[in-house]
């Protein structure tokens, strides 16, 4: 075991279980949850392994709980994280918020389940894709990230990390059953220190901390419990004290804030991979398992001298809308595969705003998608 | 890039998972190689349809599921009617006799190993899985044996190496005294 408690080496694990190492690689030492399928085993490696890096494992009576015992510990000083899936998700929405508004550093992964409501405990789907950015009420910005293999859980789960310690936001991980339950090969490197990033702590003397006053950045630097600095939060709309304020200056100067400090830092945040989209006449925009589904039948098109690319995001949320605009005017059509009957198309869609063709490849989970149907999408939209 | 591709069908509580995983463990931490395990089941903890698909590549894998198996292990009757047509000639299929009947006309004609049944007269039935991955080991190289027993070997509860290891070599030798289909070597 390294220094940071992270089990280095070469290892076969579904994908649930490098969530959980990533976790503690990154530094998390809270989990709060509620054990549920197909992200049962996040929370089973955690309850396991934690003690071991001295970190506190705490299995709620359910996952509204579960949400607020994260944010407590981040508010603590500690790194925190829960795991989820489909209803146990949909529970979680309103604290989600309440990290939102409170600017509160933590990780919610969720293992995407089909629903709605219990729906297929077992079997995979997308279908939360648009929960994840609107699933809590009010006007606000978060991030997702969406990984496609076992490896890319570990390492997006330390990104959801860092991410969520610069921006001071909850981070998701919208993973799926499908890759939450497919086991490879995973390295578990050595954490270099330099690469965790921690909160912004506030560095003037304890008199006059205004715990919600931003820094250039939009990022107000984060006190923490128990530290001698004295503060009050709440999920009120407040002002730079933390005071409730009842007004719509108030309700504008804060909102706006957390909203603009995600957008303007976008273009740091959002990631995404391209494969042969130089050349493309048509961009397969898709993310997750039907990314891996996708890149089958690109290739495939490809063989039949189709120009098609693939454009994999791995950040959803922030959308990368910069570049979709801009292949828009490069391509002729998107085809957006995804299990789920039409979410981020939608965002696409937006985006291409009618520069070029947005095709749907729709599909209700339960199963990953027949890549013939998305080549065969791919063929009616080349010609 | 050379890929080969192996489905285990059964029901829960047979050890299919477990048997994905210790032949995807091998092929790729001890055979240094690479592959991509899939599974699925129903909410049921046991008795419900299980299936384990491996991929088995030399190079990183994209598509992670199994479209033309080079190998098949089939441990119940429902699993044999779902997978049994559409079979490549060259591909090994391996059945518990004691849990599928097999068509006379099944092309290609099936390997059998009456693992559960074996399994029992060892001692503990929980081993049948273990046996047929001898069996596997036997009769096909689409992993190495030293990876497979590696692997065997690190994925059973602590205590039991010894009692699992008779088993993996029961299956084995099972395997190389009843495993050749008209000389040829499957998988």
């Amino acid at each position: 075991m390294s220094e940071n408690g992270a089990l280095c080496g070469t290892y076969f694990l579904n994908g649930d279980e490098p969530c959980a190492e990533g976790a503690m690689s990154a530094g998390c030492r809270f989990f709060a949850g509620y054990p549920i399928t197909p992200a049962t085993e996040v929370a089973e490696r955690m309850s396991e392994r934690l003690p071991h890096v001295g970190g506190i494992y705490v299995q709620m009576e359910d996952e509204i709980a579960s949400m607020n015992a994260i944010l407590g510990a981040s508010w603590a000083g500690m790194k925190s994280m829960t795991s989820t899936s489909g209803p146990g998700f949909s529970l979680m929405m309103e604290n989600l918020g309440l990290g939102v508004m409170l600017e509160t550093p933590c990780v919610v992964v969720n293992i995407q389940r089909a629903g709605p409501s219990t729906g297929l405990p077992t079997l995979t789907a997308q279908g939360d894709m648009m929960q994840a950015r609107w699933g809590s009420h009010g006007s606000y910005e978060i991030i997702a990230l969406v990984p496609s293999s076992p490896q890319e859980i570990f390492d997006l789960t330390i990104e959801a990390f860092n991410l969520s310690e610069r921006y001071r936001v909850p981070v998701l991980v919208m993973s799926d059953e499908a890759v939450g339950h497919m086991s490879e090969k995973v390295v578990i490197p050595e954490i270099a220190p330099e690469n965790l990033v921690t909160r912004p702590r506030p560095n003037d003397g304890r008199e006059g901390y205004l715990p919600f006053k931003a820094n250039d950045d939009l990022i107000p630097p984060m006190a923490i419990a128990g530290e001698g600095y004295r503060f009050h939060v709440t999920g009120l709309t407040h002002d730079e004290r933390g005071y409730p304020v009842m007004t719509a200056e108030a309700q504008d100067k804060l909102v706006r804030r957390l909203v603009d400090k995600i957008r303007v830092h976008r273009n740091d945040i959002i990631k995404y991979e391209e494969i042969g989209v130089e050349d493309a006449e048509v961009i397969v925009c898709a993310y997750g398992i039907s990314a891996r589904i996708a890149r089958l039948a690109v290739q495939q098109a490809r063989e039949e001298s189709v120009r098609v690319g693939l454009l994999r995001l791995i950040t959803v949320w922030p959308f990368a809308e910069d570049r979709i605009r801009e292949l828009a005017q490069q391509v002729k059509a998107f085809v957006v595969p995804e299990i789920n009957y039409g979410q981020i198309v939608l965002e696409v869609e937006r985006c291409a705003a009618g520069k070029a063709r947005t095709l749907l490849v729709e599909h209700m989970g339960g199963s990953v998608h027949n890549p013939q149907t998305i080549l065969d999408a791919i063929k009616k939209v080349a010609k | 890039m050379s890929t080969r591709e192996i489905r285990i069908s059964g029901f829960g509580g047979q050890g299919v998972v477990l048997s994905g995983q210790i032949v995807g463990q091998a092929a790729s931490i001890y055979d240094n190689g690479f592959s991509t395990l899939t599974q699925s089941y129903g909410p049921e903890a046991r008795g419900g349809s299980c299936t384990a698909e491996i991929v088995i590549s030399s190079e990183p894998i994209g598509y992670p599921y199994v479209q033309n198996p080079d190998v098949l292990i089939i441990l119940s009757q429902e699993a044999y009617n779902k997978y049994k047509n559409s079979l490549s000639p060259d591909a090994l299929m391996i059945i518990d006799p004691d849990l599928v009947n097999s068509d006379a006309d099944q092309t290609p004609a099936p390997l059998a190993i009456p693992a559960t049944r074996m399994a029992r007269e060892l001692g503990r039935a929980v081993v049948a899985n273990i046996i047929t991955l001898g069996f596997l080991a036997a009769v096909s190289d689409i992993v190495s044996l030293e990876a497979l027993k590696n692997s065997v070997l690190t994925s059973v509860p602590k205590g039991t190496e010894e009692f699992n290891t008779r088993a993996f070599e029961t299956g084995y030798n099972y395997g190389l005294e009843h495993g050749k289909r008209n000389g040829v070597t499957g998988g």
